[in-house]
């Protein structure tokens, strides 16, 4: 406490720092996010896009939709979407194609696709930087480019990574040291409208108790990112 | 996606706009339009803006063996792919014809004029040397795909940094970057591409064209030059004919423009080794500008987890235990039988059917399936209040089913149990009507 009645202008750096550390040993070691950048609408052809950076990590994402789908892939009652995952270095493999099907069920849950039959929405996605917390930051970057093309949904969602120490202690949105370092890996979707978990990917060894923490922890997370969503929209149109 | 074809008044328009010496988005005829360079955090990571033309491109480098031709030189491959997201009508797997009309240009461009300097990438000859791997990305389409992506892997060599190697004799270390500063490639010369569309069988030259220009222009010159004014590759594809005047002119034009352009690189890397050394921050979070609209940026956010296992206790506690039935998932469409009844723990009474069976005498039988039967009821209570859970994608109301069970009166010699639950069922059946008639 004594740190904040210091001056804030002769030590800003040393002062904002203190704040923070404070803030973390409060929260509990280790439940930080990193910075979160959003740009929305970056590029001109595409339907909706946007660019959601976490830390170092960045993910580019980008719709087309609803559009005219062809011919054998149109279903009937509802919109097809279509995930594309492209890494920055080689070419897709078996784990691209696993985190594409991983966003696509979680997109379709929340998608209205009932009120666009025989439509096709495309999703590409981007790989901008990876530096931990990949496939949390997809999913929100998935978000924003469905928010930025007008797509109607029944809520939002976001991701949020967990890192379980070998120690037993959590780690959100962890970077690839901490990755590495950790003994399980759990990635959550979490929707907007009641905190509910859409979909869950782990990866290593834990226990139900930890898991049921983690979720909680994201859940919590979740309150952060969905605030975060509600302002860089309203910065967007506040001056329409 | 399909991509939509350009109209016949929207080509008249350009066509006739060209003509009067007008451009769409006010560009003068030589005009380029701004070429904006930023830096990710990893070396050799970069995105080049050409208006709003986007690439990214990203430079890795692994040890390979040599080729057996070139046992002392490292090798240079180049990727160019364009992403689905660039335009509608490119999905992966159907852009054969301009994607290896780019990839070809490009790699022209950056191996064959020489830029980098292939035999410092060798580590040990004939054994190991440098794969140096550029992965070029095209994220939105807007035209003149061909020079952003030359700038922008020419800017992604040149940002690169390789791990430092050292060779002491037979031994061969390679230090991480934490151990020694990574190393950047040499490069000798800086080669980039500048395209020219002509119109109207050759009278009316663009330079930089952009996406509504490229559809309706009958041919495009594309001169790689370095700022040494040395001409690295000329192509020329479209079918037009070209004057002597018109290349030298082009020639001098592109000159011109690669000499500008080559500065705004060199500055461009300049400040981003400066605020790398400075220690401050850098990275594409960097630089999205602050006072843009649609970007938003937000700080460390704590997250408050101190409840965290409190709640897990909770949920734990209120749940339900995990239930002991099986838990089916059928695929909902037609249905013929009325499903699968467990008969996996009934492999021991099968066993013992079949013995029975081969004896073949009714009355020594009987006595044992009267044994089985008791065992069989037991089960059969049990399966009756443990159902399998069927859980089906169906959405039909209403289960119709196709040739219900019906119980055969067949003798057990004629059974064949190699069918399995069908026969086993109809056995239980049989030994339930014996039992009501006892």
């Amino acid at each position: 406490m004594g740190e904040r009645a210091a001056a804030p202008p002769a030590g800003r750096h040393q002062w904002e720092a203190a704040v923070l550390q404070e803030a973390k040993m409060a929260a509990g070691s280790g439940c930080c996010l990193r910075p979160f950048s959003c740009e929305l609408g970056l590029l001109s052809r595409p339907d909706g896009s946007a660019a959601f950076l976490q830390g170092d990590t960045s993910v580019l994402a980008a719709l087309y939709g609803p559009a005219e789908a062809k011919g054998n892939r149109e279903l009937p009652e509802r919109a097809a979407l279509e995930v594309l995952l492209r890494p920055k270095v080689g070419l897709p493999g078996v784990g691209e194609r696993s985190r594409e099907q991983l966003l696509r069920q979680t997109c379709e849950a929340v998608l209205l696709g009932r009120l666009h039959p025989r439509c096709s929405v495309s999703l590409v996605l981007q790989v901008l930087g990876d530096s931990g917390s990949l496939l949390s930051c997809c999913l929100n970057a998935a978000c924003m480019g469905l928010l930025d093309a007008g797509l109607p949904l029944a809520s939002l969602f976001c991701g949020v990574t967990c890192a379980l120490h070998p120690d037993g202690s959590l780690v959100l949105d962890p970077s690839t040291r901490q990755e590495q370092e950790a003994r399980a890996l759990l990635t959550f979707a979490i929707d907007s409208a009641e905190r509910k978990v859409l979909m869950a990917s782990t990866k290593g060894t834990c226990s139900v108790e930890e898991m049921q923490q983690c979720i909680a922890a994201a859940q919590s997370a979740a309150d952060t990112i969905f605030q975060f969503y509600r302002d860089s929209i309203r910065r967007r149109y506040s001056k329409s | 996606m399909k991509p939509s074809p350009i109209s016949n008044c929207e080509r008249r328009f350009l066509l006739r706009a060209i003509e009067e010496g007008k451009r769409l988005d006010g560009r003068q005829c030589y005009d380029y339009r701004n070429v904006s360079i930023s830096f990710g955090t990893e070396y050799g990571c970069c995105i080049v803006e050409l208006g709003k033309t986007r690439v990214l491109a990203q430079v890795s480098c692994e040890l390979v063996p040599p080729k057996p031709s070139r046992p002392t030189e490292g090798i240079l491959f180049v990727n160019l792919e364009l992403s689905p997201m660039a335009a509608p009508g490119l999905e992966p797997g159907r852009q054969s014809d301009l994607l290896v009309k780019l990839n070809r240009q490009i790699e022209r461009c950056l191996r064959n004029s020489r830029c980098i300097d292939t035999e410092s990438l060798c580590v040990v000859a004939g054994e190991k040397v440098w794969q140096i791997r550029l992965d070029i990305h095209l994220l939105n389409h807007d035209g003149n795909i061909i020079d952003a992506a030359s700038v922008a892997g020419i800017v992604a060599l040149c940002h690169f940094r390789r791990p430092d190697v050292s060779v002491q004799g037979e031994e061969v270390t390679v230090y991480t970057p934490e151990e020694r500063d990574p190393v950047p490639l040499s490069i000798h010369h800086m080669p980039i591409c500048v395209s020219f569309a002509f119109f109207q069988q050759g009278t009316y030259l663009l330079v930089d064209p952009s996406e509504r220009e490229e559809r309706v222009m009958d041919g495009l010159l594309v001169i790689a030059m370095n700022k040494h004014q040395e001409i690295c590759t000329i192509d020329s594809s479209g079918g037009i004919v070209l004057v002597k005047n018109q290349v030298l002119r082009c020639s001098k034009i592109t000159a011109v423009k690669v000499a500008e352009i080559t500065e705004l690189i060199q500055k461009a890397l300049e400040n981003d080794q400066k605020v790398r050394k400075e220690g401050g921050k850098f990275g594409f979070a960097e630089s999205i500008p602050n006072q843009k609209i649609t970007a938003f940026k937000m700080e460390s956010a704590a997250v408050d987890t101190n409840n965290v296992e409190e709640q897990a206790e909770e949920i734990i506690t209120k749940a339900d235990p995990p239930s002991e039935v099986p838990v089916l998932y059928t695929p909902g469409t037609a249905q013929i039988g009325e499903g699968i009844e467990n008969s996996w723990g009934d492999f021991e009474e099968l066993e013992k059917e079949e013995a029975a069976e081969e004896e073949g005498e009714d009355d020594a039988t009987a006595f044992e399936c009267q044994k089985m039967e008791i065992e069989d009821t037991n089960m059969m209570e049990e399966t009756k209040t443990d159902e399998p859970i069927l859980l089906s994608d169906s959405e039909e109301e209403e289960v119709v089913i196709l040739q219900p069970q019906e119980l055969p009166k067949k003798t057990r010699a004629q059974t064949n149990l190699k069918q399995g639950s069908t026969s086993k069922k109809a056995f239980i059946k049989r030994r339930k009507k014996k039992r009501a008639a006892h």
